[in-house]
């Protein structure tokens, strides 16, 4: 159970201050998600040749120390990479001209407790365990700038808090998804799609939900007929919220258990769990609030 | 009218409740506004004696929740359960209610100008819910007294495995939930609608232009037949 | 074993057998749903043997340590309850405390009777489904209000009256499911309690009308906490299923106080089937719980209590040395009230049960008075006596339970311990998470 936060700026001047609208936002959800926190943000995309990785350092002694040069240096050395890095203690984004598979199967070996949290050309990822606070501070959320972002503090149900069990999760390239509430099948969903070849990398709930939708995209079908076959196959409470390169979506399940609220201004969309991470945003008195209605898909284009 | 002042930017929830339950009480006639409700929770909960309340802005959950005897005004958005509980008095949400407005409330008025969400008056126990808007799915689910009035559209299930409480719609109905069905109205349901519609400030609406839903008492002692209905 | 001579040129007969899995009572069920359509619905808990406390011992004293004199060296038996966020934590003399029942599943005068026996005991009695009666708050020196789905008989009045509140997010009998009072049982006061029609079946909630989730939850908390003035402790109670997730989202949510109720536990009316196999034992429940409470740094800080078959002495002081800081008794309770007492055996006979086995409470013809609302059935009660025998019998309970701790050379029930246990079996060793007796193992544990 969890607290969401989703941030798409309309004005180009606002994606400067992206990070710093979202923190407050972030940290309003503090009570609804204690445990741990997460952030996706969407930039500006990468050339159309080139891939990044978001690669967690977390689970090996002095992360905050970790030699990213000398991975990038090994990789460009081993394969012809021309790679790049920019760490922020135990998170990197590593940028890389050649197929993400290759890189993700040379982390494997060169490092085995590395997590690679998100592949594309517009996603940086970062999430890990601590307060919403705390977090926001380590990896410096506040200066993060883009088009939008997909946000989550979690309070951990039944698997346990650890950074690789935060949310946002993803799958494929590009996309992301974080989620308010629990699934009661997520066990029939993962047995569903094993013989497509997908692998997990945790027992979360949500994961399988990310990895069905990104599965429906990758077999051809539009966000809307994705979210469409998620309400028909995903049983239990849910409010989702997910990133692309270009969209914010948001749906909630047929009961709307778990609460969201959007703010919508000529600047801004804003959506929370809760109106109280929304009323520090600029305008917000003036903004059309309201709640998302369950089992509609709002799609907002950046 | 005498007034005194709350931030809730500066002064803690805790406060501002405390002096509504303690203080407030002796002092008759005086209104209490506080500003900046940020979507705090729990604003003027428990209150106990005929005070008036005023939140300028956006409330959290619970707002007014168990109110008795006290008129709270919110000048914007209501959270979750907004006068959830509620035994008497009044709650005046200006904007939209979010879900389970009015929860199990056992007396008193509650007057939304906006839409309410799902479960809108989740088995109601007696109090009188009007919204000016439409509510969500499952509204009035085994509401068992009291009367809930939606001047717009009503959503899914409507009062499934309803009591004896009554649902006059202006508007369109998506579906009926179980054990739900429509009724005719007559004059004494016309004459409590028109009070409510009195009360709320809709004097102007035309009780002849709702229909009436009540329940159907067939779920009331089990029968092997309607099973399926449960 | 019969056997039969076989005359001589006939083939022997094999005796008539029964199966094993269509046993007299299966059959006798299935005979039942296919005349009445719906399906059994009945009081108390969980019928089946289930591992239980019975199949833990405890280590005595010997020569590695001393035990304390009984009557003369000092047991403590006090217990605070609520000490992390409320002004107002509950103290009480013995950790045995009274669970939730309400008025509608049980007479006024059996609830004056609770709390007539809990308050001379020095413990807690608690509402039920459906709201406070003026007679048991009057006789409850400690009383309970419980926060329920379906908040019949709800109101702030009371819940300000109130020195608890507990939030019941389920019950050990049906984890995850509603209440249900049949029609027989809705009195003319019932049904006023209850804002209902006379005589019509209640269902209520599975889920509570204007929160879902742990998430949520923390807010609920803060309201009762806001509407109360922060005094008066939050109980959260869940029934056993996933203790260790349940107990450490409770926490997260706020809880003063958790109760955990194993599948043993009673319930007023529910369907058979929920009774016997949906939750898990109280056995295998406390550890995880307390694990979940460790590891949040909760222990003794967050309070736990457990009911679920609680009888006797030694069940209170297994579930104590596991970890738990006090129990609940509800059925017992009943039982020392005077419930399905012999002396009605003619009565029962009548209703087709016999003593010891009578159920049908929702049925509120109970020959004892007390799962019932029938005027003259309920006078049988005498609240003073009935209160007294059930003080006599939380008082040999809390004896016993110093006994063993005196035993084991423990100046106060809660210096009892896990590793005082010991078990009899391997699934009580390995629920427990306590020695196999004789051996150092524990099973999934140790090697």
């Amino acid at each position: 159970m969890c607290g969401i936060v989703g941030l798409l700026v309309k004005t180009p001047a606002l994606r400067e201050q992206l990070g710093e609208l979202m923190v407050p936002m972030m940290i309003g959800m503090t009570e609804r998600g204690p445990d741990s926190a997460g952030l996706a943000v969407f930039t500006a995309p990468l050339p159309a040749g080139r891939r990044k990785i978001s690669v967690f350092a977390g689970y090996l002694e002095d992360a905050d120390r970790y030699d990213w040069q000398a991975l990038v240096d090994a990789l460009n050395r081993d394969l012809d990479a021309h790679a790049e890095v920019a760490a922020r203690g135990r998170h990197a984004i590593v940028s890389f001209a050649i197929a993400a598979d290759a890189v993700r199967n040379w982390i494997a070996d060169y490092q085995p407790l590395l997590k690679v949290f998100s592949t594309g050309r517009s996603i940086d990822l970062y999430k890990d365990i601590g307060t919403p606070a705390e977090v926001a501070a380590r990896y410096g959320f506040a200066g993060f700038k883009g088009t939008h972002l997909v946000g989550h503090t979690r309070m951990a149900t039944e698997s346990a808090v650890t950074p690789d069990r935060a949310h946002p999760f993803t799958a494929g390239e590009d996309f992301c998804l974080v989620h308010n509430g629990s699934l009661s099948n997520p066990n029939g969903i993962r047995r569903m799609l094993a013989p497509h070849g997908i692998r997990f990398d945790t027992d979360n709930d949500t994961e399988a939900a990310t990895r069905f939708l990104e599965w429906r995209l990758r077999e051809g079908d539009e966000l809307k007929e994705a979210l469409q076959k998620g309400f028909e196959v995903l049983d239990g409470f849910y409010t989702f919220l997910m990133g692309t390169p270009t969209e914010l979506a948001l749906i909630r399940d047929p009961f709307a258990c778990k609460p969201a609220v959007v703010a919508e201004t000529d600047d801004y969309v804003a959506i929370a769990s809760e109106f109280r991470s929304l009323a520090h945003l600029p305008g917000v008195n003036h903004a059309h609030v309201f709640e998302p209605a369950p089992e509609e898909m709002y799609v907002w284009k950046a | 009218m005498e007034s005194v002042n709350f931030d809730l930017a500066a002064t803690p929830l805790r406060e501002v409740n405390h002096y509504l339950h303690h203080q407030a009480p002796a002092r008759a006639g005086q209104q209490v506004r506080i500003d900046n409700p940020n979507g705090a929770h729990a604003i003027a909960a428990g209150l106990n004696a005929p005070l008036d309340v005023v939140i300028e802005g956006h409330a959290g959950y619970y707002a007014a929740g168990m109110n008795q005897h006290a008129t709270v005004t919110i000048n914007g958005s209501a959270g979750t359960g907004v006068a959830e509980n509620m035994m008497s008095g009044k709650v005046h949400v200006k904007g939209f209610a979010s879900n389970a407005a009015g929860a199990t409330a056992h007396g008193g008025l509650l007057l939304i100008d906006g839409d309410a969400g799902l479960r809108c008056a989740i088995s109601l126990k007696g109090a009188n819910v009007v919204v000016g808007g439409s509510v969500g799915s499952f509204s009035a689910f085994m509401a068992q007294a009291g009367n809930l009035v939606v001047l717009g559209d009503a959503g899914e299930a409507l009062g499934d495995s309803l009591y004896e409480a009554r649902i006059f719609v202006r508007g369109t109905v998506k579906s009926l939930g179980a054990d739900c069905e429509e009724k005719p109205m007559g004059e004494a349901e016309r004459a409590i609608l028109a009070d409510l519609l009195q009360q709320a400030g809709h004097a102007d609406v035309d009780p002849a232009s709702f229909k009436l839903y009540g329940s159907a008492r067939t779920l009331y002692n089990f029968h092997v037949d309607n099973a399926g209905a449960y | 074993m019969t056997t039969t001579n076989t005359p001589a040129g006939q083939i022997p007969q094999t005796v008539p057998q029964f199966s094993s899995t269509f046993d007299a009572y299966t059959l006798s069920e299935i005979r039942r749903a296919a005349a009445t359509g719906i399906y059994d619905i009945r009081g108390g808990g969980t019928k089946r043997k289930l591992p239980h406390f019975d199949d833990l011992l405890f280590l005595g004293a010997s020569i590695s340590r001393y035990p304390l004199e009984g009557y003369r060296e000092k047991c403590g038996t006090d217990v605070v309850l609520g000490t992390r966020f409320a002004k107002k934590p509950i103290h009480l003399k013995i950790p045995v405390t009274i669970a939730g029942m309400s008025f509608g599943a049980l007479s006024a005068n059996a609830k004056e009777a609770l709390g007539r026996g809990a308050s001379i005991a020095g413990t807690s009695t608690t509402t039920g489904d459906g709201g406070m009666t003026p007679e048991e708050r009057g006789q409850s020196q400690t009383l309970i209000y419980q926060y329920l789905p379906s908040r019949y008989g709800m109101n702030p009045d009371d819940l300000r009256k109130a020195d608890a509140i507990e939030v019941v997010i389920g019950q050990g009998a049906k984890p995850g499911g509603g209440g249900m009072l049949l029609g027989q049982k809705i009195s003319p006061r019932v049904a006023a309690m209850r804002c209902l029609p006379q005589g019509i079946d209640q269902r209520s909630a599975c889920r509570h009308p204007d929160w879902t989730g742990p998430d949520d939850l923390e807010i609920k908390i803060l309201e009762l906490r806001e509407i109360t003035d922060w005094e008066k402790p939050i109980y959260v109670k869940v029934g056993a299923t996933r203790p260790y997730y349940d107990v450490a989202l409770a926490v997260k949510a706020g809880a003063d106080v958790v109760v955990l109720d194993g599948m043993q536990g009673g319930t007023a009316a529910t369907q058979e089937v929920f009774i016997e196999h949906v939750g898990i034992p109280i056995l295998a429940a406390i550890r995880p719980a307390v694990q979940a409470l460790q590891d949040l740094g909760m222990h003794r800080k967050v309070q736990l209590i457990v009911s679920g078959g609680i009888r006797n002495g030694a069940d209170v002081a297994k579930a104590l040395a596991l970890g738990a800081d006090a129990v609940a008794i509800g059925t017992a309770a009943l039982v020392a009230l005077g419930d399905n007492d012999p002396r009605h055996e003619e009565e029962y006979r009548k209703l087709g049960t016999t003593a010891g086995a009578y159920d049908d409470w929702h049925e509120g013809r109970d020959p004892a008075g007390i799962t019932t609302q029938d005027p003259a059935l309920a006078a049988r009660l005498d609240p003073v006596q009935a209160g007294r025998r059930l003080a006599n019998y939380l008082s040999v309970m809390t004896m016993e339970a110093q006994v063993i701790a005196r035993a084991c050379g423990k100046s106060h029930l809660h210096n009892l311990e896990p590793e005082d246990l010991t078990a009899l079996t391997l699934e009580a060793a390995a629920m427990a998470q306590v020695p196999l007796a004789g051996t150092g193992w524990i099973p999934g544990k140790t090697f």
